[in-house]
């Protein structure tokens, strides 16, 4: 096997280059069997190409995917945010109420909720870093007490479009040059979150926490002050991303957007991020959210029953990620053969 | 050398005593919340109600037990609330085709146990973190109790299954669940506690590599430990099942968050090492009164999720302050200078 791989690496001429450069990059790999699944779905289904699917689809994946970029880089400090659902859906929520009731203009209702994301993102932060509890604890239980703070504001209704200022939910149609403007936003976080973690001192500061937060202290690094800052970044992405949500359904319950938090840690996940902190990239996790929106918008449109969805979605996820674990296994064990020779 | 011996000591003997306190407080916690329920109904002491608030709970109980045990060894198990979902599922489906219940009971029992066997293999042979292998295994199970029920709710059942689900013991206000969850709860105890397989357990949670180097099996333990939670994750869909006396694909949904609340509420620490079966069973006793007192105060079902959420983060950070508290006396005891901010107390003591 081992053997196999290095003549790979040896193959020459473009298309084996081409080859190599996509199994290593975790993004490039999504890349390519996002386009091979794309086109075998178009033949099935020509519809799945029409803008009007793309738009609808990629509308909502861009959702979940700046939710993904939060709980990714959470993930690189090797926690986990349980809460962000729960975070969505009290922003999607409040802001809707403040609207319906007109108590705020649509720009500053907004803001608010961007606030609230953050508040509720420093509150998880500073109970995981102020009394080093596991952060799994702390948003296991800031996930139902954020949703019991929802269904206070909600009070047993919910918010109808009809209330909303009209034409609230046009701008997740809208599009910009063909583009729908909830990718654009989506993109242009990616790009300053990613740029963050490169080029800034906080960015490199995330990844040294995660793959060793030891060292990183003994290196003058104050992991807590990262942790809490992560914390706080995540939740005001999930602020960002429970305003878009109210305004993609317009009908927003007490209870929307539960269950969410399996699609986001799995979007992270097979967007190459190791739970174990250290590594992957925002890209990544993006990446992983379109993933999993297109594969479930493939099975739909091939008709196969609703009822399979759910399990070929567990499939997809254990197969990535137990893909993701041989090959990183057999790469170790090649940089091993490398060393002793 | 002397001092290393002698600080070793009271720390041993201190770590016992944190246990005992941790199970003292639950009891205390739990009294506290048997006198407001007394005092906010005169209903709270029947025994109908009793049996009610104790059945509430049973299959999270159940499943805690065999969590408690994964969370010691530093795994975790998300995908218990559809395995119970599936379970509950795939025995209405056996029935409606023709296979009787006290046959289909063993088949799910074993579909469990398998189901079980794929998170242990993934996680112990492709070495993927068990967080994200139930999760995935979470999505797969709820998918099969979709394929196999669909949207169809199955609710005729036999009345000894029904019976068994809600019914008590006749003449007392012991519900049939409560038995299986003493049998179940005394064998754990037992073996978490008292036998060399409770100890290998202890030992894979506080140390991996020093466990293996001792000869202990970690990889075959903890693959046994996520088919023992697979198979006692479907007894669990079965009880609810018959409990509700209908099979849905959605059961259980949810179930996993309380799960791991009642473990860590029963004082096991989720990075692994350390626990206590009865503080588990007491924390989940002390969940089924909470919840319990407070739909009696007329809080909605809605609202208890914050009154649950507070608990868990409370229930861990109180043992934290008491540690740092210990520590900065100690320190003050020792004669050792306390950290900058509290200095005044240490020249009092010594």
């Amino acid at each position: 096997m081992a053997v196999d791989t290095l003549r790979r690496a040896q193959l020459p001429g473009v298309a084996g280059r081409a080859l190599n450069a996509i199994g290593r990059s975790r993004e490039l790999t999504l890349v390519a069997v996002m386009v091979v699944l794309g086109l075998l779905v178009t033949l099935g289904a020509p519809q799945f190409l029409s803008p009007s699917n793309l738009g609808q689809v990629t509308a909502l994946a861009a959702v979940i995917a700046i939710a993904a970029v939060g709980e990714a880089i959470v993930v690189m400090t090797r926690n986990i945010d349980l809460s962000l659902e729960s975070t969505m859906g009290l922003t999607a929520f409040l802001v809707g109420d403040i609207l319906q009731h007109a108590y705020l203009p649509v720009p500053a209702a907004w803001l608010v909720g961007l606030g609230a994301g953050l508040a509720l993102g420093m509150f998880n932060g500073a109970i995981t870093t102020l009394f080093r509890i596991p952060s799994i604890v702390v948003t296991l239980g800031t996930l139902s007490i954020y949703r019991g703070l929802v269904f206070i504001i909600a009070g047993g209704k919910q918010i109808n479009l009809v209330d909303l200022p009209s034409g609230y939910s046009n701008a997740a149609t809208d599009t910009i040059l063909g583009i729908p403007m909830f990718v654009l936003v989506a993109v242009v976080i990616v790009v300053v979150v990613a740029l963050m973690l490169r080029t800034t001192r906080f960015g490199r500061q995330i990844y040294a926490v995660g793959s060793n937060a030891e060292a990183a202290s003994i290196l003058g690094i104050r992991s807590r002050w990262v942790v809490f800052w992560v914390f706080a970044l995540a939740g005001l992405l999930a602020g960002i991303a429970g305003v878009m949500w109210g305004i993609y359904f317009g009908t927003i319950y007490a209870t929307s957007g539960s269950g969410i938090v399996l699609q986001i840690v799995a979007a992270v996940v097979v967007g190459g991020v190791s739970i174990s902190g250290g590594s992957g990239t925002v890209v990544g996790a993006a990446l992983g959210a379109l993933f999993l929106a297109l594969i479930n918008n493939a099975l739909l449109l091939l008709v196969l029953p609703q009822e399979v969805l759910q399990a070929i979605y567990g499939a997809v996820i254990l197969v990535a990620v137990s893909a993701d674990a041989l090959i990183s296994r057999r790469q170790r064990r090649l940089a091993a053969q490398g060393a002793r020779q | 050398m002397t001092t290393s011996v002698a600080a070793a000591v009271p720390s041993g003997r201190f770590r016992m005593a944190a246990i005992a306190r941790w199970e003292t407080l639950l009891v205390l916690l739990l009294a506290g919340l048997v006198v407001e329920g007394t005092r906010v109904s005169p209903y709270f002491l029947t025994g109908q109600n009793f049996a009610n608030l104790v059945s509430a709970v049973m299959e999270i109980a159940i499943i805690a037990l065999p969590m408690t045990l994964i969370v010691i060894t530093a795994d975790i198990d998300l995908s218990v609330e559809s395995m119970v979902g599936m379970a509950g599922a795939i025995l209405g489906w056996l029935m409606v085709a023709g296979l009787p219940v006290p046959i289909g009971i063993p088949v799910v029992l074993l579909i469990g146990a398998l189901g079980g066997l794929l998170n242990g293999v993934l996680v112990t042979r492709a070495g993927i973190p068990a967080l994200v292998v139930t999760l995935g295994t979470l999505a797969l199970f709820r998918g099969v109790a979709n394929i196999v029920l669909g949207p169809t709710v199955i609710s005729v059942w036999p009345d000894w299954f029904t019976e068994f689900g809600f019914g008590t013991i006749a003449g007392s206000p012991i519900p049939y669940t409560l038995v299986v969850f003493a049998v179940l709860g005394v064998i754990f105890w037992a073996v978490t506690h008292a036998t060399w397989i409770g100890r290998q357990v202890f030992a894979i949670g506080k140390n991996k590599d020093a466990a293996r180097y001792s000869g202990v099996r970690v990889q075959r333990i903890r693959t046994w430990l996520f088919v023992l939670c697979g198979l006692i994750s479907a007894l669990a869909g079965i009880l609810l099942a018959a409990r509700f006396s209908s099979a849905r694909n959605d059961n259980g949904t949810g179930m996993t968050l309380t799960v791991v609340t009642v473990v860590v509420l029963g004082g096991v620490d989720i990075n692994g090492g350390k626990g206590t079966i009865p503080g588990v069973i007491l924390a989940a006793f002390t969940l089924a009164v909470l919840q319990n007192v407070l739909r009696l105060a007329g809080v909605s079902g809605e609202y208890q999720g914050i009154a649950v959420g507070l608990l868990l983060i409370v229930s861990v950070t109180v043992p934290y302050l008491a540690r740092q508290s210990r520590v900065l006396i100690d320190r003050v005891r020792d004669g050792r200078r306390p950290p900058a901010g509290s200095a005044a107390p240490g020249e009092v003591v010594s």
